[in-house]
């Protein structure tokens, strides 16, 4: 997956994907000031330990691990399959759902807490306006 | 606090009615439970109807349009697939609290084929197949997988689950499918999202399923106690925090939760528990419930399904009713068939899927989002 040349001048598919002062695109998530814990999307409690008003945004690494997954084979209309549906444990917290590309959609290829990294790219699906979004992905980290 | 009994209940032979309006599949459930229990809708002092795909259209006002217009109070419920269960469980609470003494439950549902879930959508295009899966097969493949991760549970023992509630079902006149699936049948199925092949996949059916609830002083006056069946237990819980719940749903920790809860307002624990109706939506779930249950230890789950415990006949038979993956899933009835399948079992009126001397059951299910319900019902 390239990265788009100009990933800023797409809208991006979830509001975690942002891109910085070189247009460089990273995911965003929140850390509580109180416990810690690191998630996705911003609230105005934190779901671990309650504390409200204590949340903040915070650059999220790109490296992870695969924490689990599975290889979807049926699904709506128009959604390409086989494809790899991933939970990824980023390093210094973060969790989240997404593709994992770069690998054969096959049971047998894919190994819990393998490597990964995140990777941007057009989502390669446009609104009723035809507009282009910036998706992030996951795809196997060299070892 | 009074205890809270069911003194009628029963449920219709789930199957697609698409010629049918949702409020007359509902209504044919609530005339058999008020049936059973020799009662009419007259002597209810309430109505908890639970519906999920109409949630919002009154469903349980268009029953009492069927059945008869007393009146009542009628509380619409709607708690993704705990809704059955939730609608029960609202009815107990009341009789609990000393409000009604006797109260109808009714869940109906009528479903479509096809997937259900799919991740939310992004600001302006879908994200399902593109940020992952949130389809229910899939949602519940990451479930089996996290076990498969913890444990090295298999994809054959995963698959076994679906043989037996298949094989169950067989022996239950009310379930939509009566076909055995053998092992290499059900693995060789179409694959939907791994390890859940197509016959690991609960039924979607149209169905419905009512209980008569009532409280002690009033089941004693009008001599119901004969069939009547105790309700030990019941307990609701949603999903505390846990590291992964936010991006993939978790119904353990629900589960744990709300067992928990359930065993000590029971006053007993797993091990007196004589058989259980639980959340089988898809094969991977029956699995990890075992253990959310105190089934078993961690990790004790895929033996059991090798060793055959849980089948009909076993130490703590499960979903001999053939479960939502053979009986269906008809979301708002769900839990009520549940109550309804092991009251009959405690009243010795099962048939030839009776679990023998029957004394203390088990209902349990999970809503997507997520929601739990835990039952405890014990003959009397």
């Amino acid at each position: 997956m390239e990265t788009p040349a100009d990933p800023a001048a797409l809208k991006p598919a979830v509001s975690c994907i942002k891109t910085d002062s070189a247009g460089k695109p990273y995911l965003e998530g929140h850390k509580c000031s109180a416990c810690g814990e690191v998630f996705m999307e911003t609230r105005r409690g934190c779901p671990k330990c309650f504390a409200v008003g204590t949340l903040s945004p915070v650059k999220l690494s790109d490296k992870g691990k695969l924490y689990n997954w599975t290889v979807v084979y049926r699904n709506f209309p128009g959604v390409p399959v086989p494809f790899v549906s991933a939970i990824v444990d980023l390093e210094g917290g973060g969790t989240l759902k997404g593709n994992l590309i770069e690998v054969e959609p096959d049971p047998a290829k894919l190994k819990f807490d393998m490597p990964v990294k995140v990777v941007f790219g057009d989502a390669g699906r446009t609104d009723k306006a035809g507009n282009h979004y910036l998706a992030y992905f996951f795809a196997p980290e060299a070892a | 606090m009074s205890d809270v009994y069911v003194v009628g209940t029963d449920m219709i032979k789930f199957g697609r009615f698409p010629d049918r309006k949702v409020e007359d599949i509902g209504a044919e459930a609530a005339l058999l439970a008020l049936a059973d229990a020799g009662l009419t809708i007259g002597d209810m002092q309430a109505v908890y109807s639970g519906n999920l795909g109409q949630a919002g259209a009154g469903v349980g006002q268009r029953i009492l349009r069927q059945i008869g217009q007393t009146g009542v109070p009628v509380v619409n419920v709607a708690n993704a697939c705990a809704t059955g269960a939730t609608a029960f469980r609202e009815g107990w609470m009341a009789i609990k609290a000393g409000v009604y003494d006797m109260v109808l439950a009714v869940g109906c549902e009528q479903m479509g084929k096809g997937l259900l879930g799919g991740a939310g959508g992004g600001d302006g295009i879908s994200t399902e197949g593109l940020l992952g899966s949130g389809t229910m097969p899939s949602v519940f493949a990451h479930v089996g997988l996290e076990h498969a991760r913890s444990y090295g549970t298999t994809f054959e023992q995963f698959a076994k689950v679906s043989v037996k509630n298949h094989h169950h079902s067989t022996l239950n006149p009310k379930a939509m499918y009566q076909i055995e699936t053998p092992l290499e049948e059900v693995m060789g199925a179409e694959m939907i999202s791994y390890p859940n092949t197509k016959l690991m996949c609960s039924v979607n059916v149209d169905g419905s399923a009512a209980a008569v609830l009532c409280s002690e002083k009033k089941a004693r006056e009008l001599g119901l106690l004969g069939r009547a069946v105790r309700v030990r237990a019941s307990a609701l819980a949603s999903d505390p925090y846990t590291q992964h719940n936010l991006a993939a749903m978790d119904f353990n920790a629900v589960t744990k939760l709300a067992a928990k809860t359930a065993y000590e307002m029971a006053g007993l624990g797993p091990d007196e528990v004589d058989l259980i109706e639980l959340h089988d939506c898809f094969a991977t779930a029956e699995i990890v419930h075992y253990e959310n249950l105190g089934l078993c230890g961690p990790g004790g789950a895929g033996r059991m399904i090798d060793t055959g415990e849980t089948n009909l006949g076993g130490r703590i038979p499960v979903n001999v009713s053939g479960g939502l993956l053979s009986k269906g899933h008809p979301l708002g009835a769900t839990g009520i068939a549940n109550i309804y399948e092991i009251t009959t079992h405690l009243r010795g009126e099962a048939g030839k899927r009776q679990v023998e001397g029957a004394r203390i059951g088990l209902t349990h299910v999970v809503g997507a989002g997520s929601a739990c319900a835990v039952h405890i019902l014990e003959k009397v």
